[in-house]
């Protein structure tokens, strides 16, 4: 191209792609980033930007974990565009059965040396005054935090130095090279598919599915909500794998705007608002905020997660192509897990051992690895 | 059986409704002002032709289900069942940024002129009447006769393009007596154009500049519009295909979806005459009916008309310009032109300056920024204004 080779080609400059372009670019290693519409385009923009501890399973634990605190360790030099919101999470126990979920979740968290909150019926009133009453507790959990991350993806970027060419398609990833839309090639000794969805055209047979999500946003309305509130039956949602679900998830965000969601649905490859899911996430939410009801939304909008069958993201070598490595398959908690995606496969791409377990993101659990390259 | 719904009722969407009836079908009109006319006879003229069902302070979102639209009023949100609709949507005024137009004191030229149709007082006050089109010359005469002093009418366009425009109004002769008393009693100075708008709190001058020489007005407000904009984002909401930035429809008005017909403004900026027209036309088309041959020759006189009025009100290059690196663009979010700058498109100026992401929906900065950079909107998505969650939610009946 410029008669210079980078180290390292990230394709997608979404929030993992950004991610690690600064995590390979902290390794002094030179890196391009490449995205074929522009920084933070896809999954990246229609996200919440939640960075949440979630314990669906010990792998998912640990991801979360690991990287809220590589967030964390960013925060101090974050611009103020990138909003950082230390709303924390208020998961909502409507019943009695919710709240002894509540409960295991404190206990699992508190093990694990997260600190939490439990919060009876009267708390959780006080916490959030637009909760609906009768509802039996919830769970707060303060280090949990919300970002606005296509500007969180573009600061990253910008620190990183990294060379960033927007508006590039890659057609083809084979060891050593990507070849671009208009037929040209750029060689780097390292390739990181960091591509969300679109994966699946590089990497044959990985199970990601796009599971669609609808979001909609109100107009200003300060002090209305103080943390990020989350049903219970979120998980649910998240973790379950019917067609199509719902759950009651609003966020606060800087503007004093909120943000609610939550949609997932299967099978759905067209980024139309569908009005009757959209009618019944709001009435889900509704339901726990009646105040909600007479607020004004300005914009709805979708998105498609990339899902996998056990929920869990897809991160380590490609399974053909060598010094190719894959990083996508993070659903709903792409924003949450990037940092430590990110490092993950700096740590492998330099030889260094990792400071999580890796071995139940690497794509050779679904697919077999057989190089030929 | 669920009727015909015309959505707008100024010059269109009235004769549209009245078309209908004329045929004896139920039709509904929805407005989400109050009363008929459309901006144009804002409180002028509001009859509505005998039979019309009305619906005014309700305002159409989008589509609930299949043959349902979804609105709401200002207390409920409420599904109106229709069998065929015609979107009669109108248009608003295209702003363009420049220093100090955020300035209070500075209006739409048309959004002045409907505040003091409700009782704002210009008595006495120097007007700077400034950008492009006729609107300019009438409002001006308007803010006149309501006592206000004006300071000048600046129009952008050069006095070749005037005169080639009026000499395409020659078939239309009361065009041509209108725009000679309106050009005779404003006297519209051509070629001209503000650059700044100056104050602290409030308006206290405006700079104007004909390319050579550059001078100041003092004055207590301007009234600027380059012309207008067509307000097509509910035909797009409802899937109908837009070509060149306006509703694509048939001859006789029916849009890409079958059954969703689209009259005046919306179709091209074409001003009162060619909105009745088509609204006539796409009435009695939805009614069944064949509209008689005549409306289709008047039909292609409003349209040389409104396609000569394109070319008088095409913008300056010079006016993509005016805007420095600390103007604001969007207002709804104080974003200035320099973090614009930095994006390559649309799409993320919106995600990484959050232009165009306020209230306004990029109404206002979209038109701008389509002059300033060629950027085209992204595409529309439900709710097309502002509406209740639980309007969006389905409930139907509540606040």
């Amino acid at each position: 191209m410029n008669g210079r080779t980078p180290d390292v080609v990230v394709v997608g400059a979404g929030i993992v792609g950004a991610c690690c372009a600064w995590a390979f670019a902290r390794e002094g290693l030179s890196v391009t980033v490449l995205d074929r519409a522009g920084i933070g385009q896809g999954a990246t923009a229609a996200g919440m930007g939640h960075i949440v501890v979630m314990d669906d399973s010990e792998a998912q634990f640990a991801l979360c974990r690991y990287s809220q605190r590589l967030w964390a360790e960013l925060r101090p030099q974050m611009p103020a565009d990138v909003e950082w919101q230390a709303c924390g999470t208020l998961w909502v126990a409507a019943d009695e059965d919710e709240l002894e979920e509540a409960a295991r979740k404190k206990t699992f968290l508190e093990a694990a040396g997260i600190g939490c909150e439990l919060l009876d019926a009267k708390s959780i009133a006080a916490a959030e005054p637009n909760l609906r009453p009768g509802l039996a507790g919830g769970l707060l959990q303060p280090g949990d935090s919300a970002i606005y991350s296509p500007c969180a993806a573009r600061w990253l970027l910008a620190v990183s130095k990294v060379d960033v060419r927007l508006g590039v398609a890659v057609t083809r990833v084979r060891s050593g090279d990507v070849t671009l839309a208009d037929g040209s090639e750029i060689a780097a000794g390292v390739i990181v598919l960091a591509t969300g969805g679109a994966a699946r055209s590089f990497v044959p047979h990985l199970p990601i599915r796009p599971r669609k999500g609808h979001l909609a946003i109100t107009d200003r309305y300060p002090g209305w909500l103080n943390h990020q509130v989350v049903e219970l039956g979120y998980v649910k949602s998240a973790s379950g794998e019917s067609a199509e679900s719902v759950a009651f998830n609003i966020q606060p965000r800087a503007t004093g705007q909120l943000l609610i969601g939550s949609s997932r649905q299967y099978g759905v490859d067209t980024p139309d608002i569908d009005q009757p899911i959209l009618g019944r996430m709001l009435r889900r939410c509704i339901e726990y905020m009646p105040g909600l009801a007479g607020l004004s939304v300005i914009r709805t909008w979708t998105g498609f997660r990339a899902s996998t069958p056990d929920k869990l993201p897809v991160i380590g070598p490609h399974p053909e192509a060598r010094n190719v490595w894959v990083a996508t398959g993070h659903e709903g908690l792409g924003i949450t897990m990037a940092t430590g995606t990110a490092r993950l496969l700096a740590d492998s791409v330099v030889g260094r051992a990792p400071e999580i377990a890796m071995h139940p993101f690497l794509p050779s659990r679904f697919v077999e690895v057989s190089r030929h390259d | 059986m669920p009727e015909i719904v015309v959505i707008g009722a100024g010059p269109a969407g009235l004769s549209a409704a009245a078309a209908v009836r004329s045929h004896g079908q139920r039709v509904v009109l929805l407005d989400e002002n109050p009363a008929a006319g459309g901006q144009i006879w804002r409180g002028e003229r509001t009859a509505v032709a005998q039979g019309v069902e009305t619906m005014f302070g309700t305002r159409a979102l989008g589509i609930a289900s299949a043959g349902m639209l979804l609105c709401e009023t200002s207390e409920s949100a409420v599904v109106l069942p229709f069998r065929k609709l015609v979107v009669a949507t109108g248009a608003r005024e295209r702003f363009l940024p420049f220093p100090g137009w955020t300035l209070p004191g500075v209006f739409g030229a048309g959004g002045l002129q409907a505040m003091v149709k409700s009782g704002f007082p210009v008595d006495g006050k120097r007007v700077v009447v400034a950008g492009t089109g006729p609107l300019l010359l009438e409002v001006a005469e308007y803010l006149r006769s309501r006592g206000a002093r004006i300071a000048i009418v600046a129009e952008q366009a050069r006095w070749t393009s005037l005169i080639r425009f009026g000499l395409a109004l020659r078939h239309a002769p009361s065009k041509m007596a209108q725009a000679a008393r309106l050009a005779f009693s404003t006297l519209p100075r051509a070629g001209c154009w503000v650059t700044e708008v100056h104050g602290t709190e409030h308006v206290e001058a405006a700079t104007l500049t004909d390319g050579r020489r550059t001078w100041r007005e003092a004055c207590d407000y301007v009234a600027c519009g380059f012309h207008l904009v067509p307000n097509t984002e509910i035909a797009a909401v409802l899937g109908c295909h837009l070509e060149g930035g306006v509703v694509w429809t048939d001859d006789l008005h029916e849009t890409s979806i079958s059954g969703i017909y689209c009259a005046g403004e919306p179709c091209g900026i074409g001003g009162v005459d060619k909105s009745l027209i088509e609204g006539e036309i796409a009435g009695h088309a939805a009614a069944g009916r064949l509209p008689v041959a005549r409306l289709f020759a008047k039909r292609a006189r409003a349209r040389r008309f409104a396609a000569a009025l394109d070319a008088v009100t095409r913008l300056r290059p010079e006016l993509a310009r005016l805007a420095r690196e600390d103007t604001i663009v969007c207002r709804c979010e104080d974003v200035p032109l320099s973090r614009i700058r930095e994006c390559s498109d649309w799409r993320s100026a919106k995600l990484l300056t959050r232009c165009g992401m306020g209230p306004c929906q990029g109404r206002v900065c979209g038109s701008a920024l389509e002059s300033l950079f060629g950027w085209r909107p992204e595409s529309v998505r439900p709710p097309v204004q502002p509406a209740r969650a639980g309007t969006l939610a389905g409930l139907t009946g509540s606040a």
